[in-house]
């Protein structure tokens, strides 16, 4: 049991507005679209720009949050950024949004990493200090510029994206309480990039059942119980993404209609944003919810783990959605340009001499 | 010689195993052999294993003793074999060796591959091995390859089709639909397999065998044991074996396997047989032209016509002659060193009359037909009740 109120007071998304087509991939290495297409469940993916990282996606999220959120940065108390492409090896990414977001300097600090799922880390993190008192906001943020290595099945699903979280105590203040979480945690090598490597290596078909499917379904399944709820109580469900297809396979297999899962599903347009995956799922959900609606998120990570949530919509949010004048998950998934393979080997950095 | 009879069989289930290991599918396979035929233990004598590459894809070495050692049979001596893909057959047949010269009164035949571990590109780099390694993996033919040059070849010669060697696909997979052992327990259509993807051309996604874990054990005695421990003892007829080049450009056919001829010939010999006294046969289908190579090669069809023969349904269940009625290597699954093993199980069923759900009718003669690399070795098992 959660010993206090804790709920998101604010949030924000951020997708590069660089697309490229799974047609253009599979041109380049002599795919056919359709089966790329119909397997994989995605059409396109966003391609950061030449100079976008997790850190420049990380802060627009927070900025976003913020104006949410009508927070004064000073008052954070944590700042916490889940990648798995942070920029820097030793060099907090975290440092670098608190400090631009003007949080800085009375609070901490820490990047995380979980695969897919430090983003939600975060935020669990934050809802620990945030019910226990020792901060009275935290920002847990998603941001990722993943990883594939060039004619990788990774490749046409690996993309760009952010979402942040700002989480707090005071009921009058939330957009959606967050009821209860729950955790699904086993040492599981699906998916794992060494220190020093380019890119990440994976288990091929060994990431469906014992890995993504066994800690979804466990992580909300351990939910359901813990709460006492099941599939019909929740009008929403998100889960990680990382192609169009697991997470309506996900519901299937638990009984979930696929209808409740479609609004909260953008990697089909927008790509695998890993960390921030689920949290931007959520962020497109958040965007269209109405007040008493309850949502479930599951978050997913290689190695492996997935946190659930269990959330219900406040009366607050239509006040705060009419206030908010940033962009909207919508804008950021409208807003785009389209590159060829050329110009994405440069914005990804993949030539070797660049 | 000793005439020699199998009198218990058992496998594990076939499939992407990924919760169990090398030990667990081994022992799974050998408690049911062993329950079969109500053995305790003490009787066997000896062991032989059947595995290709388990160094390459586990790490593991020294599989005689580590299969001894795993089943509780330590003390038995316990010997590994090895023939590539063919590695099941070949232990097979040094077991009906060790009973049928009297070295051995009762024979633990084991075949087990353990391969989903491991990644896809280092499995078909540890298959390749079972090629010339000097002049074919290492010119970077690796076994898909070379069996499309064999399919290229195949319907140049014959004027056979890509349809027809789809249709052996649909075929084993009806047949592996109603084995519960199998690795793929879904029918396909045409359909399904002719839109698969090219893995070297002409040969499909749905023209390869899957990479597969799993294991098969055979129990064998002297014939006049057998009865006691089993009511349904089934006697191996003949077993025979023969050996060709390694590398395919060094054969003197690229659409016949000259080795299975030879070991065919052998084998009817042995038996008294001809090809038309054969009520099923599991031949060594690791793709779909090697199906329909196998049947013309073992004289139940004239070579040029297994395509037209396959796609005719001539060699579907209770037709002309019941072809893999297991499902096959492509719809049972293909743990390498499993295989050859599993033949025999899928026989001994059949002949038994107790192939759940896909028995064949009048079912007397049985045949496996175990290969090993792209033809280098051929082992052929004639099966009757006794």
């Amino acid at each position: 049991m959660i010993s206090h109120p804790v709920g998101i007071v604010g949030y924000g998304s951020c997708v590069p507005k660089y697309r490229i087509k799974a047609e253009e991939i599979a041109r380049v290495w002599g795919e056919e679209p359709d089966r790329i297409k119909k397997g994989l469940g995605i059409f396109e993916k966003s391609v950061p720009d030449v100079d976008e990282d997790s850190a420049t996606l990380a802060v627009e999220s927070a900025r976003n949050a913020l104006e949410y959120s009508g927070v004064d940065p000073a008052t954070i108390g944590a700042v916490y950024v889940g990648s798995e492409s942070h920029p820097y090896a030793v060099k907090p990414t975290s440092s670098i949004v608190a400090e631009a977001i003007g949080a800085t300097p009375d609070l901490t600090a820490a990047d995380l990493e979980f695969a897919c799922k430090a983003g939600t880390a975060g935020i669990q993190i934050c809802m620990g200090m945030a019910a226990s008192g020792m901060i009275r906001y935290g920002l847990a943020i998603g941001a990722d510029t993943s990883q594939g290595r060039p004619g990788d099945a990774l490749e046409y699903t690996a993309s760009a994206g952010a979402a942040a979280y700002l989480i707090g105590r005071e009921k009058a203040e939330f957009v959606a309480e967050i009821e209860e979480t729950y955790s699904f945690t086993t040492d599981t090598p699906d998916f794992w990039r060494r220190q020093g490597a380019d890119f990440p290596s994976h288990g091929g078909r060994f990431t469906g059942a014992p890995a993504y499917f066994r800690h979804v379904m466990g992580a909300t399944q351990g939910l359901f119980e813990k709460t006492n709820t099941r599939a019909a109580d929740y009008d929403y469900f998100v889960f990680h993404q990382p192609n169009g297809k697991f997470p309506l396979e996900a519901a299937k297999k638990m009984g979930i209609d696929p209808e409740k899962v479609k609004p909260g599903l953008f990697t089909p347009i927008i790509g695998n944003t890993y960390s921030g995956a689920s949290p931007i799922g959520l962020a497109g959900v958040l965007d269209i919810a109405k007040p008493g609606q309850r949502i479930l998120v599951t978050s997913f990570g290689s190695g492996a783990g997935s946190d659930s949530f269990a959330m219900k919509v406040t009366e607050n949010i239509l006040a705060k959605r009419e206030r908010y004048k940033g962009w909207k998950l919508a804008d950021y998934i409208a807003n785009k340009e389209y590159v060829d393979y050329g110009v994405y080997v440069k914005h990804r950095r993949k030539l070797k001499s660049l | 010689m000793r005439k020699v009879a199998i009198v218990g069989v058992g496998m594990s289930k076939f499939g992407e195993e990924w919760t169990r290991g090398f030990r667990d599918m081994m022992i799974e396979a050998g408690s049911r052999a062993i329950a079969d035929c109500n053995l305790h233990g003490e009787e066997i004598d000896g062991i032989y294993v059947g595995t290709m590459a388990p160094g390459s894809l586990v790490g593991q070495e020294h599989i005689g003793a580590l299969v001894a050692d795993s089943m509780g049979l330590t003390p038995v001596p316990a010997t590994r074999v090895e023939a590539a893909c063919a590695s099941g057959g070949v232990a097979l047949r040094s077991g009906y060796m060790a009973i049928a010269s009297g070295m051995h009164d009762c024979v633990v035949v084991g075949g087990v591959e353990k391969m989903t571990d491991t990644p896809g590109n280092e499995v078909a780099s540890a298959l390749g091995g079972a090629g010339d390694q000097e002049w074919e993996l290492f010119m970077g033919a690796t076994f898909p390859a070379i069996y499309a040059l064999m399919a290229r070849r195949h319907m140049l010669e014959y004027g056979t089709t890509e349809e027809q060697m789809a249709a052996v696909a649909v075929k084993n997979h009806a047949n592996s639909a109603k084995n519960k052992y199998a690795h793929f327990q879904n029918e396909i259509t045409l359909d399904t397999v002719m839109k698969s993807k090219y893995v070297a051309s002409p040969l499909k996604l749905f023209d390869c065998a899957p990479i597969t874990d799993g294991a098969a054990v055979a129990v064998l005695m002297p014939l006049e044991k057998a009865k006691k421990y089993c009511e349904q003892p089934i006697e191996i007829v003949a077993s025979a074996q023969a050996s060709d080049a390694l590398a395919l450009h060094s054969r003197t056919s690229m659409t016949s396997l000259r080795a299975t001829q030879v070991a065919a010939k052998k084998a009817y010999e042995l038996a008294g047989i001809t090809p038309k006294d054969v009520d099923i046969v599991e031949v060594h289908d690791c793709f779909t032209i090697a199906e329909i190579m196998a049947i013309e090669d073992l004289g139940f069809f004239k070579k040029g016509e297994g395509g037209k023969a396959s796609a005719e349904g001539k060699t579907a269940l209770n037709s002309e002659i019941s072809v893999n009625t297991s499902g096959g290597l492509k719809g049972c699954g293909h743990p390498v060193g499993a295989t050859g093993v599993k033949q025999a199980v899928e026989v001994v069923w059949q002949l038994r009359g107790k192939a759940e759900g896909r028995q064949v009718k009048d079912c007397d003669v049985g045949m496996t037909h175990n290969v090993g690399g792209s033809g280098a070795t051929s082992v052929i098992h004639v099966m009757k009740r006794a």
